[in-house]
Order: structure tokens, then C-alpha cells, then sequence
């Protein structure tokens, strides 16, 4: 029989292991499967199936629970599944594979996933009845048949398979052996500490290890059935039967045969794209794969990544192209009571390294982090206690928000760190199976308004793998949907899915310097082309003032569209008040003001009949000026040189000082001096939420910077930084962040602070509650405004620039601006009558709201009328 | 936003009880943003208009305060229904029907308005 390909395009799928039910996938996902007829041949007796938990089967799950096939999604798509009916040939030049029932396909591509193959050393009667291998459910169902008559088991290999395999004979009865040619167990991921560890756990547990010898050959009995090995230092073990594991060679039998070039130690050649370096027709992934790094993978993630990436490049997908480099080795044994776990640099081979080793062989821990010189977490063993496996994966390659011993001191010793999930960044791979980040676990959870583990492993694929990222995915799902109550989503409101960070990254990288292009653009749904609302307008609003400059939009929050996004307060450029008159604050930097403009201030009270006080900002409020009569205020106010204090602003409000080394006794520093200079560089910027500061002359801190989003407290050798403190509802202190900076130094890592803040905060999240917020907190934002981790000080301290270089006062360019004063009227069609329901009563000498005033001809309550 | 020549002259009309009252001209309500006008009567109404040109009128009043200031209160869609926010204490109002959108027992007075 032929099948002839017709008009279609045909690939073919040859092997339906775990990475070829991937591969399967990806192709529906790009929609391959409706433009191209799909083959599979699949040797085994059933379809792709769970092998990474195939050791599950002898706790009681079935090859149905095993299996990843679903046929309706065979069905679905129209694949052509053959079960049972491996390839057999492949006639490249034809580009013909044959299988084994005859069935001749005609391929235009054709994808290898022919995975590996158990290696069985070459000893003497390696075949003999009672030997076994350990790879696919047929072998397990034999091996469970085969020990129903048998006593004693030993497995060959001590590496992470021959451990599950040695687990399983135990786990059926029988007493188990190890024998392993290496000094230790798991060779390959643990170290000599973490073997000794391991070994002390698993001879507990019952298993008697053999380490440093070889098989020599098996010993049979009259019946040709196994008795016994011999082994290499002269001893003979009784056994009723043997399970080689020991590493496995890819499947590449089929390729070499069809003349693709195989590597050195076997596996297919392909390059970053999946490819054969031999022919572009054909394709290999998984474990049969030499990649183009020259490794060959022996984990299903890595695989997973080759699959997507060969449908990516069969789809050939311009704006998607993927590619595989290489991956992690991050493995935990599964094993039922050993707690065995290797991440990352396991064995330290970063030059310049160092390790932290926490070990107690008594108890059968071993715990051991390799950290880089900068202190970023490189990898690590954990033997005895996994407990922190997840979360320590996910922080490899990042510098752990607190000391790395902590993370290795059991509970009790010390004060052991729980670091839980929410110290993890967004992109920290949570399930390295199917690489998935936390952001998009989170994601499924807002977004996708998952709201239990299995819904999130439905939506993401995450902990359907090898299942060890279970835990720490369950300790997301849960901190994520507390934090949020039933109100799960994470977006800025109804009209934004992102939050404002993201929001902030788009603005700032596609220039966006609209709020109806970002809405339009990147709003949800049913809000593109509407209004907005009351929460992202001003949000918005607030990012593209912070960034007007840069994006090339106008650094006037009332120019344009702009008017439009302020909240009432920035849209009057002064505060209501509770009768809907406003107050006025004048900028005094640094509460420094001569007798002149004290005075100025005094005469317009006076003469605006303005209730005066002096606030807690150290500046001066005028309460009680109509709409109408803030123009001709500030209009007084410019003329004396005064500008707008922004104190209805989320922006800086004031730069408090006390009166420093010029004065007084105790000052080392010009604190005023500082201080003014502070408040005029940062004047008028935007940010997710007011910003305050001060500058105290010497420790006695009389200015109270510690209470201030940056504070700035003077000593002998120059100025100290202090970062996040905060008055109102929730007082904090500010914790210090570089010490005797010189004023240069101060102001850059000023000027990279607030820009970061402003980049990564949320809506209204002051700079105290963000730091305890961002993962890793203040050595995070040491980390990337004082180390420049993240390489983006330059831009941060050129955002600032433009910022600084640009300030405008608001108040002057209305004042200046007809158009814009003819919006400070009491009525569009009676500029001149003042409100009516607005009124003032003496007190103290000073005025007050007439409050009865405001329930005059008021009835809230009444109905529709009108109409 | 630049408004097209033929409809700066266009006049916003509020309907009162004795016929259609010119409040002003169109271009001088601001997309996403109110005014305030002054009726005959004294009342307060607060003007506004929406991205897509329609126009809304509700009272001036804050039914939560009495303070005259709805008209310099933010704008935006809930749900495809236009509203405003009390630029005192943040309260909805839907801008059609004059229901708050937080409290089912309030409900402001709301007045058909055109363009003639
Ligand atoms: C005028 C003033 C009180 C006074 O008479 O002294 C004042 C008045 C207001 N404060 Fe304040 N705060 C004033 C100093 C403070 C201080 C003291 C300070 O800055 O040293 C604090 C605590 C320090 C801090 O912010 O960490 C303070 C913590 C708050 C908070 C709580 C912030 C927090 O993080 O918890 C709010 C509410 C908010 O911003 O969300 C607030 C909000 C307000 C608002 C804007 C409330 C509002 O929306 O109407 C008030 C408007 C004043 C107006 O109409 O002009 N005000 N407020 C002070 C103005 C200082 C200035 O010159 O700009
Ligand atoms: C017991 C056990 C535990 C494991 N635990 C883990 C773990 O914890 N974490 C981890 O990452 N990995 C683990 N692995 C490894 C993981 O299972 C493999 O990496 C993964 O299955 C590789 O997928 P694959 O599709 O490349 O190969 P396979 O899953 O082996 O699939 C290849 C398929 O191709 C078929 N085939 C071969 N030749 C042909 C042919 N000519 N025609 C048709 N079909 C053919 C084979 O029969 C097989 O079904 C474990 C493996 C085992 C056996
Ligand atoms: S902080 Fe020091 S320098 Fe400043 S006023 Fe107080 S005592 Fe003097
Ligand atoms: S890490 Fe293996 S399932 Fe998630």
C-alpha cells in the first residue's frame, strides 16, 4: 500500500514518545495540521505515554493514567496515528520511509523522535531470562511479572534511573541491590559529600549499595534463568534478577542507516534549528538528538524546547523563531523517601566559584550551593531535604535576596529562611519541564482566572512533567490568589490587562505618547475605543508625563489629550477642598523663603481673603480660592517668583531641610544647600505616587529623612542615602542604601532610584510598600541602581536628564495660555457668578467652609428628572 | 483634539421644562472632560462629552457632599456605559440614566442635551 501525498504536504512523525507527542502539539498550535497531512509511526503498543513517571505505575497508576494521548485531539486534527508499526526504512532521495507493516509514506518533512535506547553492558549472558531493562511500560509490566517468582533484585546503575528502578524492586517485595561502577551514587549530579549523604539514606531505607565495582558477568542457572553476578573485585551477588540501568544511548540506528550524520558517541546531528546537519527535509528531536551545543539531552524539557522549536521552523515563523542552544540539567529524584535534588552548576565548574555546605551524614544531609563571586546562585545538591528545591532553581543565576546559608541550615539551626515563592522574579522558571515561568503561572491565575493547581496545570502544562515543581507551583497559586481575594485579576482596571510596570514598558518602548493609542492598542477588549476610566487615565496620564521627552509627548500635563487623563486636582493645578473651593501651595525649597516672599504670600491671603497655614511639609497653604480666582493667585505668585508646589501632584512634593552646618553647631553639611538643589532637580516629575524627601546636616536629624521616600543625611566624608521610608497610615523607616557619597554620587543614584521606582512601581505604591514588594527588595535595588545589574542605569540617568532639562512651571505656562485659563471659570455660560454653594464663616481670624451652605437646595436622593 | 470648521459654531442645548436653553458652544467642552453651567432656576447642571462626540448632562451637585463639582470629575466607561467619578470622593455616576454605579440609592438628575 501507498499513500501517495496529494496536493497537501505531508510530514512524518517517527516515534510517539513524550517529545513526539510535544512535537504533535506545537504543530496544532500553529495551525500545521490543517495545512499539512501529519504521519506518525509509533513502534511501542500504545501512544505517547508519561515516562518520566513511569515508576508511578507500581504505586498504583495504570498505563491509562500514564498515557498523554489525547485521541480526540488525534482525532481533531486529522493525524494519522499508526500504533505498533515502527519505521523501518528511510529512503531519503524519495524522501519514502518505510514500516514495518509495509505502509509507505511519502514524506516532504520528516521528524525524528526516535528517543534512546536502554545501554546494557556487553557482559556475558546479558540476555538471559530474568534480565531486564527499565524504559517503557512493557518493561515494567515484565519485570513486576517476572519478580512475583523472584526474592532478590539488583539493579545496575546507581544514577538517578537505577535509584527509581532499585526503589521499584523494593517497593515489590524483594530484597534490593545496587551496583554501581562509580565511587558514589549519582554520579553525575551529586558530588562526593551529597553521595555519602545519599548512600547513608538509601541504605536506610533497606537497599544494599555496591559502589566502585563492575559487573563482570551474569550467572545462570541450569535453566538459563539468572542466579547471580560476579563482580569486579572477585565477589559474587545472588540475584533472582537484573535491571540494567545503566545510561542510555539515543535511537539513531534508522538515521545512520539512511546515511545522516551521527555523532562521535552516537545521537543525530542537527543544528540550532532541529535540523539534520545532513538533510533539510528531515528534522531530530529528544533524546535521539545531538544538538547543536554537541550534548545530547536526556530530560524531557530539553526536548520539549526541540519540538517547539523544529514546528516553529516548519511553520517558519518570521516573527517567532526559536532555537535551541542547550538547557539546564536540573533534576530531583522522585523516589518515595529520598529527598534528592541537583540544580544548575552542580559540581562547581564556574571559574572563581565558591560553595556553601551545610552537611550532617548522621542525619543523611547534604546540602551545598555554589555561588559566583558576585554572589548570584549558580547551583547547588541538595541531599536528605529538597524542601528548597523549587525556589532554589527558580533564584539560580539571579543573587538570592538573602544570605545563601540561610537557604541550607535546616529548621532550627539559626533562624532558617523560608523564602517563599513571592521572592522569586517574574521570569524564574518554576516548572523546568515544560518551562514555565512564574509570571506565566501567575498569569494563568489572573489572566486566565485559574483558581486550583489543577486548572493551572491544565492552563500552563506546568508540574504534568516530573511533578517536582508541584509544591512551590501550589505555594503560588495560593499566595497569588490571596493576595488578590476574589478579585483575581492583575491588570491597572476594567480597561487594562497589564499592570502599570508593564504599561510603562510599552509606553516607553514603542514610544506611545497617546492615552487613546495605548487604549486602542493594548486595552482589553470591550475597552478599545472607549473612554477609560478614572483609574488608568490618570495612571496613564502619570507615565507619559514621567517619560514626556523621552517619548515626545508634551511635558505639559495640560497640553492636548493630556488635559483630558489628570486627576481633577492636576487638571486645576491646585486641591480641592471639601466645598469645591481649592487650596494653593507654592513651591519653598528646602523651607527656605526670604521676608519678601513671605511677605508676597501674606498680601494675596490677605487679599484673596485666604485661610493661611503652615503645613507639614514645611510650606505654606492658602485654603478657600475659587476656581475663577486661581489664575489671578497664581498669576501673583509667578510674578514673585513662586511656582506651583505640585501638592496635588503624584509627583515630588517637598525636599524638607533643617537649617545644616551654616547655622547650627552640629551641621557637617550644607543640608539646605543639598536640599534645594534636590528639590529643583526632581521639581514636577511625575510617578506612580507623591515622592517626598529631606536633608538632615548630621546624624540628630532634624529634617527626619529616614521618614522619607529618599532621605539624605550628611556625615563627616559626605552625604548617606537613605531609600522607601514613609510617614502616614504605615510608618517605615527608610533603610540605607550607599554611605559618604559626594554630592555627584548622590544625585546619580538619586536620579537612578526614582526612575527605577517610577519604571516598576505600581499605581499608588508608594516607594516603602514597593521595595517590601519587589522581589529581594533593597539589595535588589542596590543591586540595579548602585551595581547596575541590569545595565539600565545609563537609561535611567538619561530618562532623568530629559526630565530635569525640560521642567516647565505648570502654573506659568497657563497663565500664559488663553485658552487654557477660559477652562477656570465658575460656569461656561457665567464666567463671572461665582458658585453659589461655595462660602466661608470666620474662625479664629481666619475663614472656614460654611458647611450648611452645601446641603442649601440639595436633594441627592431625588429622581430621574427632566427626561 | 482640532475640531472640524463647520462644527465650531455648533451650540450645546440643555431641555428645561419651557424649551431647549443654549448653554454654550460645542467647542468648548474638551472630549473626556465637564463644564459647569448655571440654569435660570439656579440649579447646577455639569456638562460632558465623551471621546465618540455624545454628549451627557448630569446635576452639578456631589449627591454625597453637595458641593458643586461633579463637572471636574473624571470620565471613563464601565461595562460600555459612560460615567463620572466625584472628583471628592471618587462615587460613580452613570452619565445616562444619573445612577450611582457604588450606591443603588443614589440616583442625580439627568438632562437631555443636543446640539443645534
Ligand atoms: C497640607 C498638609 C497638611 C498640613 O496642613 O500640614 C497635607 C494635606 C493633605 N495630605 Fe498629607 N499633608 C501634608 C503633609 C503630610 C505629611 C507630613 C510630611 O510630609 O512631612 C504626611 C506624612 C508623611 C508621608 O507622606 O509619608 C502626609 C501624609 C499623607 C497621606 C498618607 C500617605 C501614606 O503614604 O500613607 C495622604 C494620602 C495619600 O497621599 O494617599 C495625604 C494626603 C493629603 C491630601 C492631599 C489629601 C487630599 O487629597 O485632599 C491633603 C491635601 C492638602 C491640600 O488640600 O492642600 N497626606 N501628609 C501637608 C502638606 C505638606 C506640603 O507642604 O506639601
Ligand atoms: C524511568 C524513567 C524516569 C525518568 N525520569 C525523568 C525525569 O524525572 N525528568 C526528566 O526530564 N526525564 C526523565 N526521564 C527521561 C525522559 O523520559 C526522556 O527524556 C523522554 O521520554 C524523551 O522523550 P523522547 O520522545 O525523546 O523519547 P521517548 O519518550 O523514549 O520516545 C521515543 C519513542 O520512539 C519510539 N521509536 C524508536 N524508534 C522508532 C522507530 N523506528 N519507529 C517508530 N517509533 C520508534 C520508541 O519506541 C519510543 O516510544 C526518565 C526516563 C525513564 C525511563
Ligand atoms: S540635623 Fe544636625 S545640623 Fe541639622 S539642625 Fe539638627 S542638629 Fe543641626
Ligand atoms: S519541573 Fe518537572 S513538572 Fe515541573
Amino acid at each position: 500500500m501507498t499513500a501517495t501525498p496529494g496536493a497537501t504536504p505531508t510530514i512524518v512523525l517517527v516515534g510517539h514518545g513524550m517529545v513526539g507527542q510535544r512535537f504533535l502539539e506545537a504543530l496544532a498550535e500553529r495551525g500545521l495540521t490543517a495545512t499539512h497531512r501529519v504521519v506518525v509511526l509509533c513502534e511501542e503498543p500504545r501512544p505517547a505515554y508519561d515516562r518520566v513517571q513511569l515508576t508511578s505505575y507500581f504505586s498504583g497508576r495504570t498505563p491509562e493514567d500514564l498515557s498523554m494521548t489525547d485521541l480526540e485531539f488525534i482525532e481533531k486534527h486529522s493525524i494519522e496515528l499508526h500504533i505498533g508499526d515502527p519505521a523501518e526504512t528511510v529512503d531519503r532521495e524519495a524522501r519514502r520511509v518505510t514500516a514495518r507493516s509495509g505502509l509507505v509514506v511519502d514524506y516532504d518533512v520528516l521528524v525524528l523522535a526516535t528517543g534512546s535506547y536502554p545501554f546494557v553492558p556487553p557482559v556475558p549472558n546479558k540476555d538471559a531470562e530474568g534480565c531486564f531493562v527499565y524504559r517503557t511500560i512493557e518493561d515494567l509490566l515484565a519485570i513486576e511479572e517476572y519478580a512475583k517468582t523472584a526474592t532478590t533484585g539488583t539493579v545496575v546503575g546507581g544514577g538517578l534511573l537505577g535509584l527509581e528502578a532499585a526503589g521499584a524492586l523494593k517497593g515489590l517485595g524483594l530484597t534490593s541491590h545496587i551496583v554501581e561502577f562509580a565511587p558514589r551514587l549519582m554520579p553525575v549530579q551529586v558530588d562526593e559529600g551529597g553521595g555519602a549523604a545519599l548512600l547513608r539514606t538509601i541504605e536506610e531505607m533497606g537497599l544494599s549499595v555496591h559502589t566502585g565495582v563492575g559487573t563482570q558477568e551474569i550467572v545462570v542457572g541450569e535453566d538459563g534463568a539468572v542466579t547471580g553476578m560476579k563482580l569486579s573485585d572477585g565477589s559474587e551477588l545472588a540475584t533472582d534478577m537484573v535491571v540494567f540501568s545503566a545510561g542510555v544511548r539515543p535511537r539513531d540506528q534508522l538515521a545512520r542507516d539512511c546515511g545522516l550524520a551521527v555523532g562521535e558517541r552516537g545521537g543525530i546531528s542537527v543544528d540550532e534549528q532541529c535540523r539534520t546537519v545532513t538533510d533539510p527535509h528531515v528534522f531530530a528531536i529528544g533524546e535521539c538528538a545531538l544538538a547543536a551545543d554537541g550534548r545530547v539531552y536526556g530530560l524531557v524539557a530539553p526536548g520539549y524546547e526541540q519540538a517547539a522549536t523544529a514546528a516553529a521552523t516548519i511553520a517558519a515563523d518570521e516573527t517567532d523563531q526559536l532555537t535551541f542552544t542547550g538547557a539546564d540539567l536540573s533534576t530531583k529524584l522522585k523516589l518515595l523517601g529520598v529527598d534528592v535534588a541537583s540544580f544548575g552548576d552542580a559540581h562547581g565548574a564556574t571559574e572563581d566559584c565558591l560553595d556553601v555546605v551545610y552537611s550532617d551524614s548522621r542525619a543523611g544531609l547534604y546540602k551545598k550551593l555554589v555561588i559566583g563571586r558576585d554572589g548570584t546562585l549558580l547551583g547547588g545538591i541538595l541531599v536528605g531535604d529538597a524542601e528548597a528545591y523549587g525556589t532554589l532553581r527558580a533564584l539560580t543565576g539571579s543573587v538570592p535576596p538573602i544570605a545563601p546559608e540561610s537557604l541550607v541550615l535546616p529548621a532550627g539551626a539559626g533562624a532558617p529562611a523560608q523564602l517563599g515563592p513571592s521572592a522569586l522574579p517574574d521570569d524564574a522558571i518554576i516548572c523546568s519541564c515544560h518551562n514555565v515561568s512564574k509570571g506565566t503561572i501567575r498569569g494563568a491565575v489572573t489572566d486566565h482566572r485559574c483558581t486550583t493547581v489543577p486548572e493551572v496545570k491544565k492552563c500552563t502544562k506546568a508540574g504534568t512533567g516530573c511533578g517536582s515543581c508541584v509544591k512551590v507551583l501550589g505555594q503560588l497559586v495560593t499566595a497569588e490568589l490571596e493576595a488578590s481575594g476574589v478579585e483575581v485579576d492583575k491588570g491597572l482596571c476594567g480597561c487594562f490587562a497589564q499592570t502599570r510596570e508593564e504599561l510603562y514598558e510599552i509606553v516607553l518602548a514603542l514610544r506611545i505618547n497617546t492615552y487613546q493609542d495605548l487604549l486602542d492598542r493594548y486595552g482589553r477588549d470591550g475597552a478599545r475605543g472607549g473612554d477609560g476610566c478614572e483609574i488608568c487615565k490618570p495612571t496613564v496620564g502619570s507615565i507619559i508625563a514621567s517619560l514626556a521627552p523621552t517619548i515626545g509627548a508634551s511635558g505639559y500635563v495640560l497640553d492636548g489629550e493630556q488635559a483630558a487623563l489628570q486627576d481633577s486636582n492636576d487638571h486645576f493645578l491646585a486641591n480641592l477642598q471639601k466645598n469645591g473651593s481649592y487650596s494653593v501651595v507654592p513651591r519653598i525649597p528646602g523651607g527656605e523663603v526670604t521676608p519678601e516672599g513671605l511677605i508676597v504670600i501674606g498680601e494675596i491671603a490677605r487679599d484673596f481673603g485666604l485661610y493661611t497655614k503652615i503645613t507639614g511639609g514645611q510650606r505654606i497653604d492658602m485654603f478657600g480660592a475659587r476656581v475663577e480666582q486661581l489664575p489671578l493667585i497664581w498669576a501673583r505668585l509667578v510674578d514673585a517668583g513662586f511656582e506651583s508646589g505640585h501638592a496635588y501632584g503624584k509627583a515630588l512634593r517637598t525636599v524638607k531641610s533643617c537649617v545644616g552646618q551654616t547655622w547650627c553647631r552640629y551641621g557637617v553639611q550644607d543640608s539646605v544647600r543639598m536640599a534645594i538643589e534636590l528639590e529643583l532637580r526632581y521639581r514636577g516629575l511625575r510617578s506612580p505616587h507623591k515622592l517626598k524627601s529631606a536633608v538632615s546636616g548630621c546624624q540628630r536629624e532634624c529634617a527626619e529623612a529616614q521618614s522619607k521616600d529618599f532621605g539624605v543625611i550628611a556625615t563627616a566624608n559626605g552625604w548617606n542615602l537613605y531609600v522607601g521610608g514613609n510617614g502616614g497610615a504605615t510608618p517605615r523607616h527608610a533603610d540605607l542604601l550607599a554611605q559618604d557619597l559626594t554630592d555627584a554620587e548622590l544625585i546619580r543614584l538619586i536620579d537612578r532610584f526614582l526612575m527605577f521606582y517610577i519604571r516598576t512601581a505600581d499605581r499608588l505604591e508608594r516607594t516603602s510598600v514597593w521595595l517590601e514588594r519587589l522581589p529581594g527588595g533593597l539589595d535588589h535595588v542596590r543591586d540595579v541602581v548602585v551595581e547596575d545589574s541590569l545595565g539600565i542605569c545609563e537609561e535611567l540617568e538619561s530618562l532623568m536628564a530629559a526630565h530635569v532639562s525640560n521642567y516647565r512651571d505648570e502654573w506659568a505656562e497657563t497663565i500664559n495660555d488663553p485658552e487654557k485659563l477660559a477652562r477656570f471659570v465658575s460656569f461656561v455660560n457665567a464666567p463671572d457668578t461665582p458658585d453659589p454653594v461655595v462660602g466661608f464663616v470666620p474662625e479664629r481670624d481666619q475663614i472656614k467652609p460654611d458647611l450648611p451652605l452645601l446641603t442649601i437646595g440639595h436633594r441627592p436622593l431625588e429622581g430621574s428628572a427632566q427626561r | 483634539m482640532t475640531l472640524a470648521p463647520e462644527t465650531t459654531d455648533l451650540k450645546v442645548q440643555l431641555q428645561l421644562a419651557d424649551g431647549w436653553f443654549t448653554v454654550c458652544d460645542l467647542n468648548q467642552l474638551l472630549p473626556g472632560r465637564g463644564v459647569a453651567a448655571l440654569l435660570p432656576d439656579g440649579r447646577q447642571v455639569a456638562l460632558f462629552r465623551d471621546r465618540a462626540g455624545t454628549l451627557y448632562a448630569i446635576d452639578n451637585r456631589d449627591p454625597f457632599s453637595g458641593a458643586a463639582v461633579m463637572s471636574r470629575g473624571l470620565t471613563g466607561t464601565h461595562q460600555g456605559r459612560p460615567f463620572v467619578a466625584s472628583p471628592l470622593l471618587k462615587q460613580r455616576i452613570d452619565l445616562e440614566s444619573g445612577q450611582c454605579l457604588d450606591d443603588e440609592a443614589v440616583r442625580v438628575a439627568t438632562y437631555e442635551i443636543r446640539t443645534a
